[in-house]
This record gives structure tokens, C-alpha cells and sequence, in this order.
């Protein structure tokens, strides 16, 4: 299936690469990176790129292309779908995926992406299995095998790799045991102009940090698991359960893993946290424009909303905002015409607000459109669409563990047209 | 290229005194280069080589480590490959591992090189370590030296007869690299693949499928025998693996089944046909007849019914396989599930958006109603990406109908004052395909798009001329004023398509303006020098059609553009000039055609016909690259049309193949055809074992086995249906009283399942319950005491029991085809109880399907010895043939075998372990009483169930 892969880093430098069949020559990469000049920006490179005799297949993450060269029919989403699940890998192994990170790492990462494919098919791409086979390196291993002389590899079969729940490995030990459960719910929002909502839907994850010994059989379940309209879960969670008594169950995996998400079903009206008061006009005739925004709490059931940003695209024609925040700090950028402002926490008595002037090209008409506010913000402590963990239990193991839930919300991709 | 090369040199003579700091001398930045520029990579390999001499790993390791840092670089490290080579046999395991890689990068180059390290390989596959076999085994496939290829296929061969499943997967992966390798080896290695698919394996199934794909995707008769037990454990093999068999049983439904759709379209018919005045029980009737033409076949529900909780999985590529299969496969009306986890992948990563968006459109083409409910999700965001914009615009315009088009204008209304302009324009095109698709808003959008045509972007201005003139070519009569309106504003339109699309509009019409189409030709023939060819083009043909209808008043104009446009520099516009002097204007050397020259110009033209681009791509299988490429891929595998009439269903029946084979072994027939035509059924007992497999927890442990007994269940009743309807009640035994295992109460029944735990198992549902007040722990299976032979499959333990709670395990027991008491110990945290089962003969046997004259003939060979037989009373209520047929098969676990005499009843069952047949016949006679006869090699268990049948008939 997967024929090779390349990683290519902003610059156009070939960084790395691994061939799973035959050697393919890196010339093929000259059709991506025409493709790459074609597209403006490298988020519109396409994904999917044709040459003569191969397909190339593309990845965008972390400043890095990840070009996997295909030869035959393959469905896309397969090939799409594992590179970033090797993305993910590399996260998990070294902490962040960075050009430096791979290079660093490089035998590391050679290895890990020998176990992952085999012939181009995938092989382990379970992390646990993985990092039993190769371990990751820390600073401590790193000085203890060279004293001892001992290796980074495994010379066993993972057990996960055999087992009926290849996602945790056997003999796990903690001496603290602790499963946290972060409930995170994202707010998608189109809101028009006059402040009312256009779309609006809730997506959410459980992010869980799982420490426990041995092997636990967890069930989780909802005070209202109505809300929740469609779910995708984690391999561990049992389906049918699910289906039968709406609880997950689960053999949860060791260390942190996304153990569900979930969309909150379209019937429910979703509350709006903030809201954005706006005023930005352009003058034809004139050059200056006027820029005046205020953002305020809507629904937030008495929460604090925090770690506010506002960001918007200004128009081409934009050369420069003088601009006065009542709290936070703001940039502008005349190049990319980006002007970001960080609000942090929005104080219900005292509103924050951005006013000021925008100067436009001189000569220039004036754009027809208003910039979009794109928002970001944080509400601690509340899941928005109301849904709530009911208990969390642990069969299969005799210790007690400490249990954790965190709720949170967030702003997704939530624009306000103006 | 130097430069670098020479940074290894230096570090390596530097490093090599200190080989500690391994991590980092890969990747060092380069010192720069003051010297040394032609000897740089000499000196680095000679350097790289005498550490591979060494004695120490470690400078082995760090030299390997740097030798794989150059080939991820893509350096040619070539030369080493005698030095590294060598220590192919290295003890240390992360040598040996990057030695590995190294060899699979380029063996390939040094073919008699590579040759020394088969010997390795080959130690290596008989090793203890499993994960050190299927090491082996992968880059011993993976050198591409044609001359090991028979040391290869000898190598796949054994390998797939390991036992551990790992390696066989591995085997299954060295089947394409043989192959590819040498495609000669085509035939054997379709024996493997035959082999390696009847492995009950989650491990094996994705990659023997994708091996299978690869090598003999033609060969669709080695899937039917297996086909059953991939659907039953798609569940439970790894994604990536899922992916690939729900393709190829995509593919393989598609020419084993008959479409589904047939009838979902006739209904359709149906309901458009529907007179108003018809009365509803027509209506019905008509539907009944409609139902009845088609009952979807048992297996093609399986696949469906097992695919579908793969919707949720957190793999995109797995969600959008099963949307594909539902797509291609489902009955219309049930479809419709997959859009919701189809608008849920659209969260994810840009990439997978790409992919799903295309999809999704198609889709929305043929079905808008799958996606109508989701419109909302498709609206655009100002960050999306341009790509991704333009789908969801795509699909948003597929979308639209009467119902949401004021909405959607309004939506769309504000994306055509987008900043992105790319993106605005394509806007503009959809309102021109909304308008031409929904009657109602045709004048709506083309006010708004004329309103257009004074925005400031020329290139929105452009768009909107053009998806105008598309427009008005649909319904010219009513747009004078537009096309005037355009007219002026040819003055300030520099976009020569759009300069373009106005000349021709006006000259196409330009009857309809016949005061201003002069004037525009005089100030286009001004400017014609500086027009772009297009326009230069559309120019000329305005001119023509002028000196048609108004030769009057422009003869002379028509004859200046025609001058210029002799003397162009583009032939193309010479050539054409040239072409319509001929044609138009009359000399004596002009031909029959100028006669029709009105006709040729002004003939009525099509209005184009304003279609998504994503019409044709319906033709792909959904979710491949071909269809995403709309071409077709390399090796993409046609999905084939429905077949008329379905191939045989009975080639997917899997024969019980050992116990078969035992029972017409004992009767001295081998040769039999159609021993196990239908034995209860077959599929069951596959399913059952490849829950057995996986019996200890994976991923619905619990669910595999709901599914197993739903299954069962489904089955059971399917085949009870032909003989009417009986269900088989099951009776409870009492194994623990709550009282002798202090507040520990257990009860148990025989399930009847075939071979949960293996074939030769009867399965027993033990009901574990809680009486006291505090909680159990612990409750397992000790110290089985059973008599020789007998084994035992324990249930897992249970974990804790809340008081009050009862939980229901099964055990699997083979009891060797006798009554003994298997007996062992049921233990908590804290105490032990004996416990034991004894079962009673009915439960000893299976069922068994047969035809009367099979039974016959198998009774006509069971007689003498193996024949007992007994007068019994029969109460009067029981003689009909349903009561007894009830009363028999509760007492005993006995198929039915359908009987052309009224009075004769004939069973037939095979027992568990060995597969004995057992037949019985019941013959009513007259007052009450009837004639029980039993047939069986097995004397005992024949006399036994002789006596506990005997009272069965006699109570009321």
C-alpha cells in the first residue's frame, strides 16, 4: 500500500526518508512541490496529488508535510488517516513533533516507523505496543544504556500485540492510583451580524489520564446520556453496553488516551456564552476607518468566561490600526493584516472593549465586506450542553483508586460575521 | 551534499573516543568544510567501518545509529553494506535490528552480498521467539533477490502454519512481497492465501484479505467458505485491517447477491403512482406484492447488521469504508444511517474533511435526502480552506430545494463578499445552478447576480456575466433589459471571458437590442487590435450575425473586423475570419452552404445545462482514489452491477468438516455428496468458535457473545419458521442452593448452542447469584475432579457481585458423550464449594437436518444391535403432531426431520463429541399408545435417552 514516505519541512527540504518496497526516487517529490508553489498556502496544497506512475498523499501538521508516495488503489482516507496516526506517535513518543524532534531522534524514529508498516501495511500503531517494542527515549535510559550496554529495543512480542485487548500492556504498576476524565465540550457557532445564532452545534471529547495497576475494568456512566446524539469511541469502550444500558465500559489503555467523543444532538438549543458588539465601518471617501469592539458574557451560567482572544482577517486594504484595549493587549500585523487581541478574563461589570481607527490605502475603495471575529474562549467547570458523569466505577482490581472529572468549555470554530 | 558528508568525518573522528553521546551525533549541525573536499567521504566510511569491526556494540550501535541517520537522509551509504552485513548476527538486538533496515534498504542493490545473510535468516525462523521468527521472516522477504525467491515461498509456507499468529500475519505480508517479487509464483502462493483464510485469527484476517487483494482479487470463489467468519470477526480485528475486508466484501456482495434497491424503487413508484381515489387496501396489496418479489438473503443482512457499529469507530478510514458498503450494498431506506458519522469525520483533520466532503457530495447528487438534515453543517467558514470551501459549497448547492433556497441565498449571499475571491466566484456559479435547478428562484438570483455586476472585483463581475449568459440562454424572452444593462457595461469589463460571454449574448440576441448591437460592434472593431483572442473571436461572430440580420447597417463594420481580422497574428482568428467571409458574404465562388448561413449562425442553441462536477464520479467505487482522482487509479478493482439472479447462496454454507467426516466415515460411506446439506446450522458454529478465540475480553467480550446468541436466536427461529414455530424452552437445574454455599446461590441450563468453546463442547449457562448482604468476590472454577476425557472450559472470573446481583457465565463442558457428573469446585474469596453437573442425555446431542430419505437410509444401516425400541403411552391431548414435535425436542435437544406420513414423527440429532448419529422415530398408534424406536451406534446413550423419552409423551 504505502510505497514511501517523505517528510518535507516548510523550506522544501527533504528532511527524511523511508521506503517500505523498492526505492522510490525523491524526484517524485518535484510534483508536490509544484503543486505546493500552485497553492497560495500550505494548508491549500490538496491532499491527493497525481504523478505518472504514482499518487502522492499528503499530511499537513506541525509545519511539516508528510508525503506518502502511493503506487495503486488505495482508498485515500486509509493512507491520510495512518500518517496521522504517526503524527500522533511521534507526539507521544517525544513530546512535541517537530523538524528538530525527528532529526534528533532519527534512529528512534527509523525504528518506530519499521515496526508501524510492513510492506506498506500497517503493522503496530498501537502506542503501547510500540513503545514496547521501541522504547522512547528519556534522558535517564539514554545514560543507563550506555553504561550496561543494554538497548532501546524490546526483544519480546509485546504482549498487547497477541492480547484481546492490544491497547494496554500486562503488569502495569503505579503507587498512585489515579483515573482523571476531562469532559471538554467545543461550541462550533456561526453568528450573523445582528447577533443572532446562524448554526450552532456542541461537539465533545472525554480526554482521560488513566494511571492504574493492573488490569481495571472501568464503567462510566451519564446522568443524561440522551444528550448525546452520535459518539465514536476509543477500540476499549464496549459497544454493546453502550448500546443496551448507554454505560461505557471499558479495560481503559495506560496513560492518556481520547476515550470518547461526541456530538450533542441538533434538538437542543445551545447557549451562547458571549457575545461581540461591533462596529467597523469603512468610509468611502475618507481613510480612516472607524474599529469599535466589545465583547460581553451572555450565557454562562455564572461561570467565568477566560483566556479570551479575538482574531480577525482584516482586508487587504487595511495599512494600519491605532487601536486602545480596555484591558489585555493587542498586535497587528500589516503584513499577514491579522490583528489579534488578547482579552483574558471578561469582567461582567467592566466590559471589555477595542476601539480605535484603521487606516486604508489611500486611493483604494472601500472592501465590501467586514472582517469575521473569530473567538476563543474558556469557561472552566462547565459543560455547556449539561451533560454530567453520573459515577465512575472499577471492577477487576481491589485497590481504590482517586477518581478525577474535569469539566470544561470551549470556543470551536466560533465566528461572528459582521 | 560534501559539505555534510564532511561533518560526519569530523564528528566521527571526534565522537569515536567518546561513544557516549550517541543521540546526538547524528544529527550535529555541520562544522563547516575548510577541508578535505575530495576525500571527505573515503575518510568518512573508513571511519564507519572500523567501528563496525570493533569489538564493543557500542561503537557497532553507534555506527549502525549513524549509517541509518545517513539513509534517512536519503545519502547513499552503499559501500558499507560488507562491513554491515557481518553483523547481521549480532547478539546485540538493536544492531541487529538496524542491521536489518539497513539490508532491506539495499539488498536490492548488492544482490551477492545480500546473499550472506540468508543463512542468518534462516537460523532465525526455527527460533524459539516468536517476535525473532517473524522478524526474521519479514526482511528475508523484504530482500528483493530473485534467486532466494524458493527460499522465500518455502519459508511463507511454513510460516503460515505457526502457531503464532504473528507470524502467520507476517506470512500473509511476505505473500505480496513474493509476489511482487515474482509473479510466477502466482498459484502456490493462492494455496497459501486459501490456507492462511480459513485462519480464525483477528490477527491474520486484514492481512491475509489484503494479500488476497493483491494477488487473486479474481478468485472470488476462496472467499464463500470464509465468508461468514470474516463478517462475524470484523469486529475484532485491528482498523486498518477492517478496511481492507469491508472493500473486498463490498466487492464480493456485489456479485453474490441479488440489488436490494429494486424494490425500494418499485415503492417509490408506488407512491408517486398512488391515485388519489385509489382505496388504501389496494394500495397495500400492491405493497404485499412488492414485499414478496424480495427477501434480502440472510448473509447480505449479516454483512450489513456486522458493519454497522463500525460507524462509531474513532478511524476515519473505517467509517467511510462502512459508508461506502452501506452505499453500495444497503437497501435505500436504511442508508441513510451513515450520514450522521459521515458530518461527525467532518471535525477532524483537513485532510479527512478533503476526502469526506467529496464523498458527501456524490452522495448528496443521488440522495439529497440523506444529507438535508445536516445543511447547517456544510455552511462555510471564513477559515476554512479554499479546497474544503468549495466542496462544502458543492454540496450545499446539491442541497438546495424549495424548502431551504431562501436560506441558503442568503447564506450564499454572504460568501460572495468573501475576501477570497477564488471563492466568491465559485459562489456565483452555484447561484447559477441554483437558479437554473429551482424554477421558483430563477428571477431572484439573476436580479442578484445582475446587482453583481457593479461590484468593484473584476473577477466577481466576470463570473456573474458568464453564469448570466448561461442563464439567460434558458429563458432569453424576458431579458431585454439585462442583456442592455450588460451592454453598457462592456465598458469597463476587462475580463475577457467576461467581454467575452456579453459579444456573444448580444450577438446571439440580437434581435432583441437591434439599436445597440450596432453600437457595441462599432466600439468592440475600435478596440479589436487590443482584444484578447477570445474576445477577438466572439467579435467576429458578433459581427456575422449582424451583417445577417442588419446587413444595412453594418455591412461596412462586419467587413473592417473581417480586414483586421485577415491579418491577425493568431491563425486561429485568421482561420476563422477566412471561414465566415466564405460564408456570409455572397461573391460568385461561394458555395451551396452560404444559402443556410442565417441558419448556421442563429439555429436555436441548447442552453447549457449547469451540473455539478461531481455527476460522473458515481461510477467509482466510493471512498477509493479513483473516485477521489475521478480517473481511474492503477489497480483500481471495478465494483461489478448486481447480478440478476443470485448465484448459489449454499457455496457460503461451511461444511462442519471434521464431524461430517467422522459420521459418514462411520457408515462406510466416504463418497457421500450431501451428508451435511444442512446441519442446523453450520454458520453458527464458526461464529461460535471465533468468539472462542477471542472469549477473554476484547472489545465486547460480552457483545460478541450477545451477538453469537442473537444470532442463534435469528437462526433458530428462521429454522423453526419452516416446521411452525417452536421455540425450545430451557429448563433450570439447581448446581448450589444458597443455603449450602452461604448466600452463594447458582442455577444452571444448557444454552443448546453448538460449540461456544469448540465443537465438541456442550455449552451451559451458569446463573451466578448474590443472596447476602455484603459483596462477593472472586467466584471461579477450582479443582476440577472429571472423569478421564471429560475437559472443561471455565467462564472467566467474575470480578465482584453486588448483593442481590446475579450474573449469567457460560461454561463449556465436553462430556464425552456420557451421563457421568462432571464435578468441581465453585469458589469465592473465602470459601470453596463441590459443586457438579450432571446432564441428561437430550442435552448431549445436537441437532440434525435431514431429508426423510436420508433418514431411511442412514436408519436402514442402524439397525440390529444399534436399535432399540419400546412400546409408549400416549396421552390423548398429545397425539398431534405439533405437541409431540414440541414435547420431543424440549425433552431432547433433536432436529426435526419433515415426514410424508401423519403418524410417523422422525427426529434426527448427532452427539457432541463424537457426532454419532442418533435418529428417532415415534409411530402413533392407535389407542394411545405409540411405538418409540431410537437408532444409534452408541448403545448407551441410545438406551439412556430411550428411558427419558418414555414418559415425555404420556403426561399431559
Amino acid at each position: 500500500m504505502i510505497h514511501s514516505l517523505f517528510l518535507i519541512n516548510a523550506a522544501g527540504d527533504i528532511f527524511l526518508e523511508k521506503h517500505w518496497k523498492s526505492v522510490v526516487s525523491r524526484s517524485v517529490c518535484d510534483y508536490f512541490f509544484e503543486a505546493q508553489e500552485r497553492a497560495s498556502e500550505a494548508e491549500n496544497v490538496p491532499p491527493v496529488i497525481p504523478t505518472p506512475h504514482h499518487y502522492l498523499l499528503s499530511v499537513y501538521r506541525h509545519k511539516i508535510f508528510f508525503v506518502a508516495v502511493i503506487q495503486s488503489e488505495v482508498p485515500p482516507l486509509f493512507v491520510i488517516e495512518f500518517l496521522h496516526r504517526v503524527v500522533d506517535t511521534f507526539q507521544d513518543y517525544f513530546g512535541v513533533c517537530s523538524e528538530v524532534m525527528i532529526k534528533d531522534n532519527v534512529v528512534v524514529v527509523y525504528e518506530v516507523l519499521e515496526e508501524m508498516l510492513d510492506n506498506g501495511f500497517p503493522l503496530a500503531t498501537e502506542s503501547n505496543i510500540l513503545k514496547e517494542l521501541i522504547k522512547p527515549p528519556t534522558i535517564l535510559r539514554t545514560v543507563v544504556n550506555t553504561i550496561t550496554g543494554s538497548t532501546n529495543v524490546g526483544d519480546q512480542l509485546p504482549t498487547g500485540q497477541l492480547s484481546v485487548v492490544p491497547w494496554r500492556r500486562t503488569g502495569v504498576k503505579y503507587t498512585n492510583n489515579e483515573a482523571y476524565f476531562d469532559v471538554i465540550e467545543e461550541i462550533d457557532a456561526i453568528i450573523d451580524k445582528s447577533g443572532s445564532t446562524i448554526t450552532a452545534e456542541i461537539q465533545g471529547v472525554i480526554d482521560a489520564c488513566v494511571k492504574l495497576t493492573g488490569m481495571p475494568d472501568l464503567t462510566l456512566s451519564f446522568m443524561n446520556p440522551r444528550l448525546l446524539d452520535d459518539v465514536s469511541f476509543h477500540p476499549c469502550v464496549r459497544f454493546k453496553r453502550w448500546e443496551s444500558e448507554r454505560i461505557l465500559s471499558f479495560i481503559p489503555p495506560d496513560g492518556n488516551f481520547r476515550l470518547l467523543s461526541y456530538h450533542v444532538s441538533a434538538q437542543n438549543l445551545v447557549a451562547i456564552p458571549v457575545y461581540v458588539k461591533h462596529n467597523i465601518s469603512f468610509r468611502d471617501s475618507s481613510s480612516l476607518g472607524r474599529f469599535e469592539i466589545t465583547v460581553g458574557p451572555k450565557q454562562t451560567m455564572g461561570k467565568t468566561v477566560e483566556g479570551v482572544i479575538v482574531t480577525s482577517q482584516m482586508p487587504k486594504g487595511v495599512l494600519n490600526m491605532t487601536l486602545t484595549p480596555s484591558q489585555g493587549t493587542h498586535v497587528f500585523d500589516p503584513v499577514t493584516k491579522l490583528l489579534s487581541w488578547d482579552v483574558g478574563k471578561i469582567n461582567p461589570q467592566k466590559l471589555p472593549s477595542l476601539k480605535g481607527s484603521m487606516s486604508l490605502q489611500a486611493g483604494s475603495s472601500k472592501p465590501d465586506e467586514n472582517p469575521t471575529i473569530n473567538l476563543q474562549f474558556k469557561i472552566q467547570q462547565l459543560a455547556i450542553s449539561g451533560l454530567k458523569v453520573n459515577r465512575l466505577d472499577m471492577y477487576g482490581e481491589k485497590y481504590k483508586p482517586f477518581k478525577g472529572i474535569k469539566y470544561m468549555t470551549k470556543a470551536g470554530k466560533f465566528q461572528v460575521r459582521t | 551534499m560534501s559539505g555534510n558528508g564532511l561533518s560526519y568525518s569530523e564528528q566521527g573522528g571526534e565522537a569515536a573516543p567518546e561513544l557516549g553521546q550517541e543521540a546526538a551525533t547524528t544529527t550535529t549541525p555541520s562544522i563547516p568544510a575548510a577541508f578535505g573536499l575530495f576525500c571527505s567521504d573515503i575518510k568518512k566510511n573508513e571511519d564507519l567501518k572500523q567501528m563496525l569491526e570493533s569489538s564493543k556494540d557500542s561503537a557497532k550501535l553507534d555506527a549502525m545509529k549513524r549509517i541509518v541517520g545517513m539513509v534517512a537522509k536519503g545519502k547513499n551509504a552503499s559501500e558499507l553494506f560488507p562491513a554491515v552485513v557481518k553483523n547481521v548476527a549480532s547478539k546485540n538486538i538493536e544492531i541487529k535490528k538496524l542491521v536489518y533496515v539497513y539490508l532491506m534498504r539495499y539488498a536490492e542493490e548488492q544482490q551477492d552480498l545480500a546473499l550472506l545473510s540468508i543463512s542468518t535468516f534462516q537460523r532465525a525462523l526455527k527460533d524459539p521467539n516468536q517476535l525473532i521468527r517473524a522478524s526474521a521472516l519479514r526482511v528475508l522477504s523484504s530482500i528483493r533477490v530473485p534467486i532466494i525467491v524458493p527460499i522465500m515461498m518455502l519459508a511463507i509456507k511454513e510460516a503460515s502454519s505457526d502457531l503464532s499468529p504473528y507470524v502467520r500475519k507476517n506470512a500473509a505480508h511476505a505473500i505480496q512481497k513474493l509476489y511482487s517479487l515474482d509473479p510466477e509464483q502466482k498459484e502456490m502462493l493462492i494455496e497459501v492465501i486459501e490456507k492462511l483464510l480459513k485462519d480464525r485469527s483477528t490477527l491474520v484476517a486484514g492481512s491475509v484479505v489484503m494479500a488476497f487483494e493483491e494477488v487473486c482479487p479474481e478468485r472470488i470463489d476462496l472467499i464463500h467458505k470464509n465468508y461468514r467468519k470474516l463478517c462475524n470477526l470484523l469486529v475484532d480485528v485491528e482498523e486498518w485491517g477492517q478496511v481492507v475486508i469491508i472493500h473486498m466484501l463490498t466487492r464480493y456482495a456485489r456479485t453474490q447477491f441479488v440489488s436490494p434497491w429494486k424494490v425500494s424503487f418499485s415503492l417509490e413508484d408506488n407512491f408517486c403512482e398512488k391515485n388519489f381515489y385509489e382505496s388504501d387496501e389496494e394500495q397495500k396489496e400492491k405493497d404485499q406484492k412488492v414485499k414478496d418479489t424480495y427477501t434480502m438473503d440472510p448473509d447480505h443482512r449479516l454483512l450489513l447488521q456486522n458493519t454497522k457499529p463500525l460507524l462509531q469507530s474513532r478511524n476515519a478510514a473505517v467509517v467511510m469504508a462502512v459508508s461506502q458498503l452501506y452505499w453500495h450494498l444497503a437497501p435505500k431506506s436504511e442508508a441513510g444511517i451513515v450520514s450522521k458519522s459521515l458530518v461527525r469525520l467532518l471535525r477532524s483533520n483537513r485532510e479527512v474533511q478533503y476526502i469526506v466532503l467529496q464523498n458527501i457530495a456524490t452522495m448528496s447528487i443521488q440522495r439529497k435526502g440523506m444529507f438535508e438534515p445536516y445543511l447547517k453543517s456544510f455552511y462555510v467558514r471564513s477559515t476554512d480552506p479554499t479546497m474544503i470551501k468549495t466542496l462544502k459549497l458543492e454540496i450545499l448547492t446539491n442541497l438546495a430545494n424549495e424548502a431551504n433556497i431562501s436560506t441558503l441565498l442568503r447564506e450564499f449571499q454572504t460568501y460572495v463578499k468573501s475576501q477570497d475571491k477564488q471563492f466568491a466566484a465559485a459562489t456565483i456559479q452555484a447561484i447559477g445552478r441554483c437558479a437554473t435547478n429551482i424554477t421558483e428562484v430563477t428571477d431572484t438570483c439573476l436580479n442578484g447576480l445582475v446587482c453583481l455586476l457593479s461590484n468593484k472585483d473584476e473577477i466577481v463581475v466576470a463570473e456573474s456575466v458568464v453564469v448570466i449568459k448561461k442563464l439567460l440562454q434558458t429563458q432569453p424572452a424576458h431579458h431585454g433589459e439585462i442583456i442592455k444593462h450588460m451592454a453598457k457595461l462592456l465598458d469597463n469589463i476587462t475580463v475577457p471571458v467576461a467581454r467575452a460571454s456579453i459579444l456573444w449574448l448580444i450577438g446571439e440576441y440580437c434581435e432583441r437590442v437591434p439599436k445597440i448591437a450596432p453600437d457595441v460592434l462599432r466600439k468592440t472593431a475600435k478596440s479589436f487590435t487590443n482584444e484578447d483572442d477570445l474576445v477577438k473571436l466572439q467579435i467576429l461572430n458578433l459581427g456575422a450575425k449582424l451583417y445577417l440580420t442588419n446587413s444595412k447597417q453594418t455591412k461596412l463594420l462586419t467587413q473592417y473586423v473581417l480586414n483586421l481580422g485577415k491579418y491577425d497574428q493568431s491563425y486561429d482568428i485568421r482561420d476563422r475570419t477566412r471561414f465566415i467571409r466564405q460564408l456570409i458574404v455572397p461573391n460568385e465562388k461561394s458555395g451551396a452552404l452560404s444559402k443556410y448561413a442565417k441558419k448556421i449562425f442563429l439555429a436555436q442553441k441548447p442552453a447549457p445545462l449547469l451540473e455539478s462536477p461531481f455527476k460522473d464520479r458515481d461510477h467509482f467505487q466510493l471512498g477509493t482514489l479513483s473516485h477521489t482522482l475521478n480517473t481511474q487509479a492503477t489497480g483500481y478493482l471495478e465494483l461489478s452491477d448486481w447480478p440478476e439472479v443470485a448465484p448459489d447462496p449454499s457455496v457460503r454454507n461451511v461444511e462442519i468438516a471434521e464431524s461430517a467426516k467422522e459420521w459418514t466415515g462411520i457408515l462406510g460411506k466416504p463418497k457421500k455428496e450431501k451428508p451435511t446439506e444442512k446441519f442446523y446450522s453450520e454458520s453458527e458454529e464458526e461464529e461460535d468458535e471465533s468468539a472462542g478465540t477471542n472469549s477473554s475480553g476484547r472489545y465486547l467480550e460480552s457483545n460478541l457473545h450477545l451477538r453469537c446468541l442473537e444470532n442463534c436466536i435469528f437462526r433458530t427461529d428462521h429454522y423453526f419458521k419452516r416446521i411452525g414455530k417452536i421455540s425450545v424452552p430451557t429448563k433450570t437445574h439447581e448446581l448450589l442452593h444458597r443455603m449450602s454455599g452461604k448466600g452463594l446461590a447458582a442455577h444452571y441450563h444448557f444454552s443448546r448452542q453448538p460449540g461456544i468453546f469448540g465443537d465438541r463442547m456442550v455449552s451451559v449457562q451458569v446463573t451466578v447469584t448474590n443472596t447476602t448482604d455484603h459483596k462477593i468476590e472472586n467466584i471461579h472454577i477450582e479443582e476440577k475432579k472429571l472423569p478421564s476425557g471429560m475437559r472443561m472450559h471455565e467462564f472467566s472470573p467474575i470480578e465482584c457481585l453486588e448483593p442481590a446481583g446475579s450474573v449469567t457465565v457460560s461454561v463449556g463442558i465436553d462430556f464425552c458423550d456420557s451421563t457421568q457428573m462432571a464435578s468441581f469446585q465453585l469458589c469465592t474469596k473465602d470459601d470453596c464449594f463441590n459443586v457438579s453437573i450432571q446432564p441428561p442425555v437430550g442435552e448431549l446431542l445436537l441437532p440434525v437436518t435431514m431429508s426423510e430419505k436420508d433418514f431411511k437410509k442412514e436408519q436402514g444401516m442402524l439397525t440390529g444391535m444399534n436399535e432399540t425400541s419400546t412400546a409408549i403411552p400416549v396421552a390423548p391431548q398429545n397425539s398431534t403432531r405439533l405437541v409431540v414435535i414440541e414435547k420431543l425436542v424440549k425433552a431432547a435437544n433433536l432436529g426435526v426431520v419433515p415426514s410424508g406420513q401423519d403418524n410417523i414423527h422422525r427426529f434426527a440429532a448427532k452427539t457432541v463429541h463424537s457426532g454419532s448419529l442418533v435418529l428417532v422415530t415415534v409411530e402413533l398408534k392407535e389407542s394411545s399408545t405409540a411405538q418409540l424406536v431410537i437408532n444409534t451406534e452408541k448403545t448407551v446413550i441410545g438406551s439412556v435417552l430411550l428411558r427419558e423419552l418414555k414418559p415425555v409423551l404420556s403426561q399431559g
